[in-house]
């Protein structure tokens, strides 16, 4: 594939109030390839996640400066619309989040509030998200159940699937397998695998072997810094940083 | 798509200053029809002239705050020391089934139309006082009269009414205390009664004087129930036994045939009433605050 | 340390604990178990009695035939048909700007002076008794706004009586709506207006419902405020610019004249029944509601 830089960090700083929370971050972010992002609790990498899609505004008193570019365009400038961006950089949650609706409207809901109106074409949708997630075989039967009667492991998926049916770009992960059951997880790994031939994927991670596992490439996140980015497997064999070997090697727990 | 949400966003503002613009709006309709009487007739004049007889143009509302005040005061007598005890009941000794039942219906108490309490005291209070307390308290005092429309009537069916609001604010500042001073004194010997007491009542203070202080709002402020019960005569009442106006009565019973002048009076009362309502609600935000309840 | 507590209250109540449980915790505990029953008694009472002596005079006839002679005779179906009207009315005003308050507080507000005097604002109207209301719904709305004494005065009074209970029902079902279906909606490119609409207003429906239903309790028991509002005529009202009378202004003109004794009773009965109907309905809602969201979580 490529070596094409989809999105890319420049000397990104986020404050919460008077607390600095990420120093000056810089990142590229390569087309069809899973970035990994680890490091110690509190160390920024999630906070660091939800800047790319600006799920920070959310958040009173947060502060941003620095450069994010999504195809060479800064998502915090005037030029980027908030919700096209939200559109091309899709988000799958820590916690599967399921509206309490049914399994189908959990996944036309972001076609539908883009403007997909055509039941076949919604039907279409449903299916192919749902393949995409690996989760239709276990649901086509029920789709008109609701979503929260799923498994955790299936409610996770759904929620890719919700995502997928938007037609993102990049797609973002925050710990998406630390609520799940060792066989979820292994699914949803697998699953990553399968996206990353058409998606950009970053995922927030706290399993060092899931790291391992599935990314291409890692950054390795302490205090609000990165200490460095580079090919997984140069970062878990043979680390630049005494720090990061120290982190690998499990000596910051 | 921006300035949609932008639209909407001025929409929904719009709307939430719907209850602050009519809080406005009612200060200054009321005021503006009460004050010039008032000051025409003199503040002090008014508030404690002691005649009121519209028909002769006097109007002293000196008889209906004092039956305001003894009303709620005699609720207060009757209904605080009953809240507290239910609101202890629910938080700390009644077992989850009874709660249940009980629940619910301190909430239908709070439900039923206040024009019910009126009538129910009408009906049954009334003549339970003329023809069964009277006896007992003539034996005591031979002079003793009552029709039965009295302050004693207005305050049990106040304090009925008062119940609810009570209840339900102490009972949450019971449960908020923390369960760690429980421990504390239970595991220091202490008995529960001794814990109650000693502990989770001064620790919930703030919650509990907020509910009286709302409750003395809610009875200040309550018409119909009074209006039925307490006879309606504006007279500086001398004991319990004795009829009286209130505030509120006054207003709700004259407004209908009252004349301009006369009017203009009862919205004077409504000032009256109206500032020392906002007193009360002012004070207990502040008890709340300050002694720092939820 | 719960099971603990139990014992030793068991144990306390049984007399079985040690040394200290001594006359004074006895009495006190009576006391309290005393007042709790007279709680419960009071209620009991005043619902029992009303509804002994007047539900044998609820009948069809009651509910359909016109009232005659001031009340003394007939039913009550123009005060049924004029509470109902003014109830509507007021329940129309107040709906959507009650919730739209409440989703702005929640939803856009931050915490700046604007906010707080409108939170202030609403707690205080909260406060204000019902008689100023309708004073000011006499002064304003009769006479000022010229609309007389009508079921429109009377609801647009109403309204501003139930919008700070709306408010604060509709504000605490917005609340609960977990924070993580803002999340996957805005993540998927909602607006903040699609993802209140179809994520967050959805669940907490059964919340604003008890919102309404004890806005409509608050309408139909109100008294003072309809009487000097909405006035007190006995006819059909035709449209919401004639004026009526509702079944607690009702109620309180039979009582306080003496009219009927049969006809009293039989109002207050319909009012008690109504206000258990509403009690029954928003602790159903509310139950179910408590039942779903333990689901979710």
């Amino acid at each position: 594939m490529s070596n094409y830089m989809k999105m890319r960090v420049r000397n990104l700083n986020l404050f919460y109030g008077d607390f600095q929370a990420l120093m000056d971050i810089n990142m590229n972010i390569m087309e069809n390839k899973v970035t990994a992002l680890i490091g110690p609790s509190g160390c920024g990498k999630s906070t660091y996640l939800r800047t790319l899609n600006r799920m920070n505004d959310l958040i009173d008193h947060v502060k941003i400066n620095g450069q994010i570019l999504l195809d060479g365009i800064d998502i915090y400038s005037d030029q980027c619309d908030l919700i096209d961006l939200r559109k091309s950089v899709g988000m799958v949650f820590q916690k599967p989040n399921p509206f309490p609706k049914t399994i189908y409207e959990n996944i036309v809901y972001g076609p539908k509030i883009h403007g997909i109106k055509e039941k076949s074409r919604l039907d279409e949708i449903v299916e192919k998200s749902l393949r995409g997630a690996a989760i239709w075989d276990e649901v086509k039967d029920r789709l008109d159940k609701p979503a929260l009667g799923l498994s955790g492991g299936q409610q996770q998926r759904i929620c890719i699937a919700r995502c997928l049916a938007v037609e993102p770009d990049v797609i973002l992960m925050d710990e998406p397998t630390s609520a799940l059951d060792p066989i979820s997880t292994l699914k949803v790994e697998n699953l990553m695998d399968e996206l990353k031939k058409d998606y950009t994927i970053v995922v927030v991670t706290h399993n060092m072997q899931q790291a391992g596992r599935v990314s291409d490439y890692t950054s390795f996140f302490l205090n609000g810094e990165i200490i460095e980015t580079d090919l997984t497997e140069n970062i878990f064999s043979n680390p630049n940083d005494k720090r990061t070997e120290d982190y690998i090697t499990g000596r910051f727990g | 798509m921006k300035k949609y949400e932008k639209i909407i966003e001025a929409f929904l503002l719009i709307c939430a200053t719907v209850a602050t613009l009519s809080v406005f709006l009612i200060t200054f309709f009321i005021f503006k029809e009460g004050l010039p009487i008032l000051k025409e007739y003199g503040i002090i004049h008014f508030v404690f002239g002691k005649t009121w007889s519209p028909t002769n143009g006097s109007y002293g509302a000196f008889p209906m705050i004092m039956g305001s005040i003894s009303v709620t005061l005699g609720a207060l007598i009757i209904g605080v020391p009953m809240g507290i005890s239910c609101a202890v009941f629910l938080a700390e000794i009644a077992p989850k089934s009874i709660v249940k039942i009980f629940k619910p219906a301190i909430e239908l108490l709070a439900g039923i139309p206040s024009v019910v309490y009126g009538f129910f005291g009408l009906a049954i209070l009334v003549p339970l006082i003329r023809m069964h307390i009277l006896p007992i308290i003539q034996k005591f005092n031979g002079e003793a009269y009552t029709s039965g429309y009295s302050i004693l009537a207005g305050a049990m069916i106040l304090a009925v009414m008062i119940l609810p609001t009570i209840v339900n604010i102490s009972e949450n500042a019971i449960r908020s205390v923390p369960i760690e001073y429980k421990q504390g004194s239970l595991a220091l010997g202490a008995t529960q009664f001794e814990t109650i007491i000693k502990v989770i009542l001064p620790a919930a203070k703030s919650g509990i004087i907020t509910s009286v202080v709302l409750g003395m709002g809610r009875a200040v402020g309550e018409t119909m129930a009074v209006i039925l019960v307490t006879g309606n005569m504006p007279k500086v009442p001398g004991s319990v036994l004795d009829s009286v106006s209130t505030l509120t009565g006054t207003i709700a019973m004259e407004m209908g045939y009252a004349t301009p002048t006369h009017q203009k009076a009862l919205f004077a009362t409504g000032v009256i009433l109206f500032v020392f309502i906002m007193l009360l609600n002012v004070s207990a935000t502040w008890t709340m605050k300050r002694l720092g309840g939820e | 340390m719960a099971v603990n507590t139990k014992v030793y209250i068991e144990n306390w109540m049984r007399g079985k604990g040690k040394k200290k449980i001594n006359i004074k915790e006895k009495m006190a505990l009576t006391w309290i178990y005393l007042v709790a029953v007279l709680t419960i008694l009071a209620l009991l009472s005043i619902v029992g009695y009303v509804l002994l002596n007047g539900v044998k005079h609820i009948n069809l006839d009651f509910f359909m035939q016109e009232p005659k002679s001031m009340g003394r005779k007939g039913g009550i179906f123009s005060i049924i048909v004029g509470t109902i009207y003014l109830t509507l009315v007021s329940i129309a005003i107040a709906t959507p700007i009650g919730v739209a308050s409440a989703i702005y507080l929640t939803e856009y507000a931050k915490e700046n002076k604007l906010v707080k005097v409108i939170r202030f604002g609403t707690e205080t109207l909260a406060g204000i008794p019902s008689i100023i209301f309708g004073l000011f719904g006499f002064v304003f709305f009769v006479i000022f706004l010229k609309l007389r004494w009508s079921i429109l005065s009377g609801g647009l009074t109403l309204a501003l009586m139930i919008l700070p209970t709306l408010i604060r029902a509709t504000e605490e079902a917005i609340k609960t709506v977990p924070q993580s279906y803002r999340e996957g909606s805005f993540a998927l490119g909602a607006t903040k207006w699609q993802t209140i609409v179809k994520v967050v207003l959805p669940s907490s429906t059964s919340g604003i419902l008890t919102g309404l239903i004890l806005g409509i309790g608050r309408a139909v028991g109100e008294t003072a405020a309809v009487m000097l509002t909405a006035g007190s005529s006995l006819g059909v009202p035709k449209s919401i610019f004639d004026p009526a009378r509702t079944m607690s202004v009702h109620l309180y003109l039979l009582a306080s004249e003496g009219l009927s004794k049969e006809k009293t009773f039989a109002t207050a009965s319909v009012l008690i029944i109504f206000v258990l109907c509403i009690n029954f309905i928003a602790n159903m809602i509310a139950n179910k509601y408590i039942k779903n969201t333990k689901a979710i979580s």
